[in-house]
């Protein structure tokens, strides 16, 4: 059309005659274009405004998607399973059957000065064993606390663990305060319901008094490397055995440990560690019989260091412990004592009165087990147990003051030897039954076969599953 | 013992002078949130990953292996939701990094930040294993990954601020990536809906509820207890009843009870990666869905 106007333009301009008629032609044209012109014009405004109140629509839209999300994500959000408000609660419940062909009364670990924990095996047929109830919450940023109270079969509330650990310390240091496991050994830092066999090994019967606890305070610090290595100072008042009740200023004992562990693959996990303790007990007493048969309570100051090695190392298909796992461990402790020992027999036989002279002991005592779970529920397990009497050397005696070897039996020389045999069956993570068959050799000359039948049950929050 | 002494506090000096390395240090509880989180760090975070795709998170122990990491950790990031009850607290309170404690901006749980299914009405431990936040398996929804991962680049971007733009730039290419490639699986998973399928452990839910799958039975009788003998009879004369397309298992569990009712009901395995790693081909989230489908589809018809 255009085309055609152009052509009639110039056709009408080589006309002169024709010159205003084209004229009139050229402005209804023009007029015509800015006609065209405006209705687009006006067309396209409308459309960019339904365009943009379209996309405000759909800006909106998301928007309030978005909030219900964020508002169902919330709904469905429970809190973590403790906060500061809610402490994590647990209880442990744990009992046993025992069959012992000798009297749990009579138990000692002949060679070894008493610990004086409860050592001994439980009491014949059925006994229940510690109820443990655990309460832990983060106390603030900087805070975590933790207590765990066994209440006794007998009645009494003991307290096993009561700490404050930090969260916030710089660098991998963390401090922990109150009354807490030692953290020298490998198994002493474990809560027994959590140990694989119902006892503690002889060597923490007789050097820890079944397993040592501080009332003070642990440094812990664990190095900037990609295997763990960690170093550990405890400060404590040194109340327990191999230490003492002391009534002393000052720091009355001192533990150093530190532990290495790593990955060897996706399979293996293991970890081994060196410990110092150190005490220095005063007045620390034990009760023997003497050659007539009437108490004796002997006391010994002096110093006690206890220096040891442990490893453990496990092993599961893949890391996944779920259907089969093993688990090796082992530990090796020496304890030296030197100093005082008195004799007193004034509150039975009073032959000799009080007696006392040097006593220096240097003896050792180690332990090894194995578990494997053959299929998923099922474990079993097997340790051997040995204690060596070495050096023990009692003043009172080499001396002649009076008292004889015999009038300090449970000190006769010794290595006492056990081994254990043990089967649990989980049917979860939170229930154990465990049949446990083991010849101890504590006693000098005896033998006690024991059987044992127990339960273990926790309930509440979930347990964290220490290495 | 001072000899002693004076050599841990010159090691100790030693050890703390050593510099830092410049990467974002992250751990990460599950392979898929590692597989995460190096699509969104690229080279600027060094990943981690505590457990592989054999292993059951459940299940694992607080290693020091994982102790040592979570010291040197700038950044966690696990599921939550209680899966990892059983070892990260531990992780918190023994390795001695104030970064990672809850609260931080250190300690991402990935649960926080998706609609969780099957929260329980009655959490009591007789019902099995039940997480009371609900069911934690949260991967294997692509729409909950792309929300995990939206708030992970803001997490690291948090952290690492100086290489903010870096994880903004990661996060809008994964997106992109992601969003195309949930159109395509959409597509490709159509003839898998109203699929009924027996699972061994209820960590599928997610991924039915995305294909419209159904789940008409588990092995383990409650959640947690392994696969028993009556139960599985049970089991297997309900699908009489009431069959199942194929009996689905994860790569870290037993292939023992899927087998058993394989052979049986007469429908077939299927072992899915679950996560990255499972199979060869599931080596990052995408070729996890691929493979995953891939799995699926191939017993669909």
């Amino acid at each position: 059309m255009f085309k055609r106007k152009l052509i009639a333009l110039a056709v009408a301009l080589a006309l002169p005659g024709a010159a205003l008629a084209q004229d009139a032609d050229l402005a209804k044209i023009r007029e015509e274009i800015r006609q065209l012109k405006g209705t687009y014009d006006q067309r396209i405004e409308v459309l960019e405004q339904r365009l943009k109140e379209a996309e405000t629509k759909a800006g909106k839209a998301e928007q309030s998607a978005a909030k219900a999300e964020t508002a169902a994500t919330q709904a469905s959000t429970r809190t973590a399973s403790e906060n500061s408000f809610n402490p994590a609660v647990s209880l442990i419940l744990q009992g046993t059957y025992a069959n012992t062909s000798q009297d749990p009364n009579t138990y000692q670990i002949t060679g070894f000065v008493p610990s004086g924990g409860e050592v001994g095996p439980p009491k014949r047929s059925f006994s229940l064993g510690e109820t443990e109830l655990a309460i832990a919450a983060n106390i603030d940023p900087y805070f975590r606390g933790v207590a765990i109270a066994s209440l006794a079969p007998d009645g009494g509330v003991e307290v096993e663990e009561a700490y404050f650990q930090t969260l916030a310390l710089p660098r991998g240091a963390i401090l922990k305060g109150g009354r807490f496991f030692s953290g020298i050994g490998y198994l002493n830092e474990q809560h027994q319901h959590t140990w694989d066999f119902q006892d503690a090994p002889l060597v923490y019967k007789a050097f820890l008094g079944n397993q040592l606890k501080q009332d003070g305070v642990q440094l812990k610090w664990i190095a900037p490397t990609d295997l763990l290595l960690e170093f550990g100072v405890e400060l404590s008042a040194g109340d327990q055995y191999p230490g003492s009740d002391r009534n002393k200023n000052g720091i009355g004992g001192n533990a150093l440990f530190a532990n290495l562990g790593g990955d060897i693959g996706a399979s293996t996990a293991w970890r081994v560690g060196m410990s110092y303790l150190s005490a220095s007990p005063n007045d620390r007493p034990y009760t023997d019989t003497d050659s007539l048969g009437g108490p004796v309570t002997n006391s010994f100051t002096g110093t006690a260091k206890l220096a040891g090695i442990n490893g453990v190392l496990k092993w599961a298909p893949n890391g996944n412990p779920y259907y089969y796992n093993l688990k090796l461990q082992g530990e090796y402790f020496r304890l030296k004592q030197n100093g005082t020992l008195t004799y007193d027999d004034a509150g039975g036989s009073n032959v000799f009165g009080t007696v006392s002279d040097y006593f220096i002991s240097d003896q050792s005592g180690w332990y090894a087990q194995g578990v494997w779970q053959f299929m998923p529920r099922w474990r079993v397990g097997y340790r051997y147990d040995q204690l060596n009497f070495d050096t023990l050397s009692n003043g009172i005696v080499n001396n002649a003051l009076g008292p004889t070897a015999a009038d300090f039996p449970v000190l006769a020389s010794h290595s006492p030897t056990r081994n254990t045999l043990m089967f649990d069956w989980s049917p979860s993570e939170f229930s154990r039954l465990r049949l446990q068959f083991a010849q101890d050799k504590s006693r000098l000359g005896l033998t006690d076969n024991q059987v044992f039948l127990q339960y273990i049950y926790s309930l509440g929050a979930h347990g964290a599953h220490k290495f | 013992m001072t000899k002693s002494l004076k050599y841990m506090i010159a090691l100790s000096a030693w050890l703390a002078a050593q510099p830092a390395l410049a990467a974002l240090n992250v751990l990460a509880c599950e392979p898929e949130w590692g597989a995460l989180a190096k699509e969104l760090g690229g080279d600027k975070a060094s990943v981690y990953v505590a457990t592989n795709a054999l292993q059951d998170p459940h299940h694992i122990e607080a290693r020091p292996s994982l102790i040592a990491r979570a010291r040197n950790a700038d950044l966690v990031v696990c599921t939550g939701a209680e899966l990892e009850v059983g070892w990260l607290p531990l992780l918190q309170t023994q390795s001695g990094n104030p970064k990672i404690q809850t609260g931080q901006p250190g300690f991402f749980e990935a649960a926080n930040y998706v609609v969780k299914l099957e929260v329980p009405r009655l959490v009591d431990r007789a019902q099995g294993d039940v997480h009371p936040g609900g069911n934690p398996h949260i991967h294997l929804s692509p729409y909950n990954i792309e929300k995990v991962a939206t708030a992970l680049a803001g997490r690291m971007a948090q952290i690492d601020d100086k290489e903010a733009a870096h994880y903004q730039a990661r996060i809008r290419s994964f997106l992109e990536r992601w969003r195309q490639a949930i159109v395509k699986w959409e597509k490709e998973g159509a003839p898998l809906k109203g699929m009924p399928i027996v699972v061994h452990h209820k960590n599928m839910s997610y991924l039915n509820d995305w294909l419209g799958m159904r789940e008409i039975g588990e092995l383990e009788p409650k959640p947690g207890l392994p696969p028993t003998a009556s139960h599985l009879s049970d089991l297997l004369s309900r699908l009489g009843r009431d069959p199942a397309k194929a009996v689905v298992r994860a790569a870290y569990n037993d292939p023992q009870a899927a087998e058993w009712l394989s052979t049986r009901a007469k429908i077939p395995a299927v072992t899915l990666p679950f996560t990255v790693g499972g199979t060869d081909k599931a080596k990052d989230l995408f070729s996890l869905y691929d493979d995953t489908l891939a799995r699926l589809l191939a017993v669909a018809k």
